[in-house]
C-alpha cells in the first residue's frame, strides 16, 4: 500500500516523505568519548534514530574460565532499547527474543571485524542502548559500536558500517525510516567493510524477486561507503582535538 | 598502508606504529603499578591493573611481615588472607611478563606494599609518561604514586614503614591534609 491517508512514500517528483531523494542518507551526527568510565563510547544520530554505545575491554574473563577458545577474544554484546524509544512504551527493555537476536547479530558482526587474535583469553563487552528508534536500529547500533571501538583503541580490520535499503515502485531507496519500513516494501539490512566491500551481515525482512537484488545491494553498499566517509571524518576530528589538548603534536 | 586504530603516528627509523588515544595498560618490566586484589588463589593473588589480563602477585614475591627471609611454607599459604584480601590496594613493580601477556608483580622493596588511607584516581594509561621515579612527595602536603597503569594514588605524607608494607596506618587524617588531597584530585581530573 503505497498511498495512504493522503501522503505517499515516493512522490511524483521522486521525493520521499521527509523530503529526501531515493539515494540520500539521513543526517548523521556523532559524538565520541561521551562516557568517562567506559573504555570507549560513542553516540550517533541517524535522522531520528538515536543510539548510545559503550565498550568495556579488553579485560580478563572473571566469571568463567571454562571458555575453551584460548586464541581469540570473546566478544559479548548486549542490545537494549530504552522504554521510551518506540511509539508505545516498551515493557521489557532487554531480554526479549528480538533483543537477543539483535545481540547475536551484533556479536557476529564484531567478531568478524575486531582483530580477535590479538587478545586471547580476554573479553570485550559492547553495550548498545537505543534511545529513539525510527528505523535502521541495527544499522545505527553497528555504526555507534564501531565508533565506540575506535574510541577504546581496539584494533579493527576495517570500519564496519551498516545501511538499510528498500525497493519502491522499481526505485531503490537507501536508509529507510520506520514508517517506510512498516508501510513500504521489503527492507534489506547490510553490514559491510566499506574499504574492501566485503559483506559482514545481510538480512531481509520480506522476499522480493532475485532480479532486483543486485541493484538494491549496490545501493546499500553505496550507503555503507558514504556512512564510512562520514564516520571517518568524525574520528579524525575527534582524535586531532583530543590529541591537541593533550599536546601530542608538540612531542 | 592502513592502521587498525585511530591515534598518533610514531615513527622510529623504519618502524611506523600508531599509538591510540586510549588503551588498556600494556606492562613493561620495571613499571610501578597500583592495583586492586581481585582474588586470593593457592600461592598467589590476582590483581586488577587495568590491563587486558589480570596480573599475578606470587606469594614468593612479597615481603613477609617483620622482614624475615625464609621459605614460604604451608602456614604462609593458609595465612595469605591475613596479608592481602580481595579489595585491598597495593603498589608493586612489574617483575616479569608471562608468555600470554599477563604481568608478574613483586613488592620486594619497602616502598611497595599495601596502601593505607588515601584517594585513588583512574586515568588513561597513555597519559602517564615513563620517568625515573613514580613516588613523589609534594610540597602541598601529600604524597603521590603515579602508577604506569593509569591508577594514581594520593595519600597523606607518612614516615618510612619498616614493617615491610603490610600494616595500614589507620589514624584519623587531619582536615588540612584531606583538603590537600581533594585539591590534587580535582586538579588531576580536570
Amino acid at each position: 500500500v503505497l498511498r495512504m491517508a493522503g501522503y505517499e512514500l515516493l512522490s511524483d517528483q521522486g521525493l520521499r516523505l521527509d523530503g529526501r531523494k531515493p539515494d540520500e542518507l539521513r543526517q548523521i551526527k556523532t559524538r565520541l568519548g561521551v562516557f568517562g568510565q567506559a573504555d570507549g563510547s560513542a553516540y550517533i544520530e541517524q535522522g531520528n534514530t538515536k543510539v548510545l554505545a559503550a565498550v568495556y575491554g579488553p579485560h580478563d574473563m572473571r566469571e568463567s574460565r571454562l571458555r575453551p577458545n584460548a586464541e581469540k577474544v570473546v566478544v559479548n554484546c548486549q542490545y537494549s532499547m530504552a522504554v521510551f524509544s518506540t511509539g508505545e512504551r516498551k515493557r521489557r527493555p532487554r531480554g526479549d527474543k528480538k533483543s537477543l537476536e539483535m545481540s547475536q547479530h551484533l556479536k557476529q558482526t564484531f567478531e568478524a571485524t575486531i582483530k580477535t587474535e590479538l587478545y586471547p583469553r580476554s573479553q570485550i563487552d559492547i553495550f548498545v542502548e537505543v534511545l529513539q528508534a525510527d528505523g535502521g536500529n541495527y544499522c545505527a547500533c553497528v555504526n555507534a559500536a564501531t565508533l565506540a571501538l575506535v574510541d577504546a583503541g581496539i584494533p579493527l580490520k576495517d570500519y564496519v558500517t551498516a545501511c538499510t535499503a528498500s525497493l519502491m515502485l522499481g526505485t531503490p531507496l537507501v536508509d529507510i525510516s520506520n514508517l517506510e519500513a512498516t508501510t513500504g516494501g521489503p527492507e534489506l539490512t547490510l553490514a559491510a567493510h566499506p574499504r574492501s566491500g566485503q559483506i559482514v551481515l545481510m538480512e531481509m525482512s520480506h522476499r522480493f524477486h532475485i532480479d532486483h537484488l543486485p541493484e538494491v545491494l549496490d545501493v546499500a553498499l553505496e550507503g555503507c561507503k558514504n556512512i564510512y566517509t562520514i564516520l571517518d571524518k568524525a574520528v579524525r576530528r575527534h582524535v586531532s582535538n583530543r590529541g591537541a589538548s593533550i599536546g601530542w603534536d608538540k612531542e | 598502508l592502513y592502521a587498525s586504530v585511530a591515534g598518533v603516528v610514531d615513527r622510529v627509523n623504519k618502524l611506523i606504529s600508531v599509538l591510540p588515544l586510549k588503551t588498556r595498560y600494556n606492562g613493561e618490566i620495571g613499571d610501578v603499578v597500583v592495583g586492586r586484589i581481585v582474588e586470593v588463589q593457592q600461592k598467589r593473588w590476582r590483581v586488577d591493573t587495568n590491563s587486558r589480563l589480570d596480573s599475578i602477585l606470587a606469594l614468593a614475591s612479597v615481603n613477609l611481615p617483620g622482614g624475615e627471609l625464609r621459605r614460604r611454607g604451608a602456614e604462609d599459604e593458609l595465612s595469605m588472607r591475613k596479608y592481602l584480601v580481595e579489595g585491598d590496594l597495593i603498589s608493586a613493580e612489574v617483575q616479569n611478563i608471562y608468555h600470554d601477556g599477563s604481568l608478574s608483580l613483586h613488592t620486594r622493596s619497602l616502598k611497595y606494599g599495601k596502601l593505607g588511607q588515601g584517594c585513588l584516581i583512574k586515568v588513561s594509561p597513555s597519559l602517564i609518561k615513563r620517568r625515573k621515579t613514580h613516588f613523589h612527595q609534594l610540597a602541598c602536603g601529600a604524597s603521590v604514586i603515579l602508577g604506569n597503569n593509569g591508577f594514581i594514588w594520593i595519600s597523606p605524607i607518612r614516615g618510612e614503614d619498616a614493617e615491610g608494607g603490610f600494616t595500614q596506618n589507620l589514624e584519623v587524617v587531619p582536615e588540612a591534609e584531606r583538603e590537600a588531597i581533594a585539591r590534587l584530585r580535582n586538579v588531576i581530573l580536570c
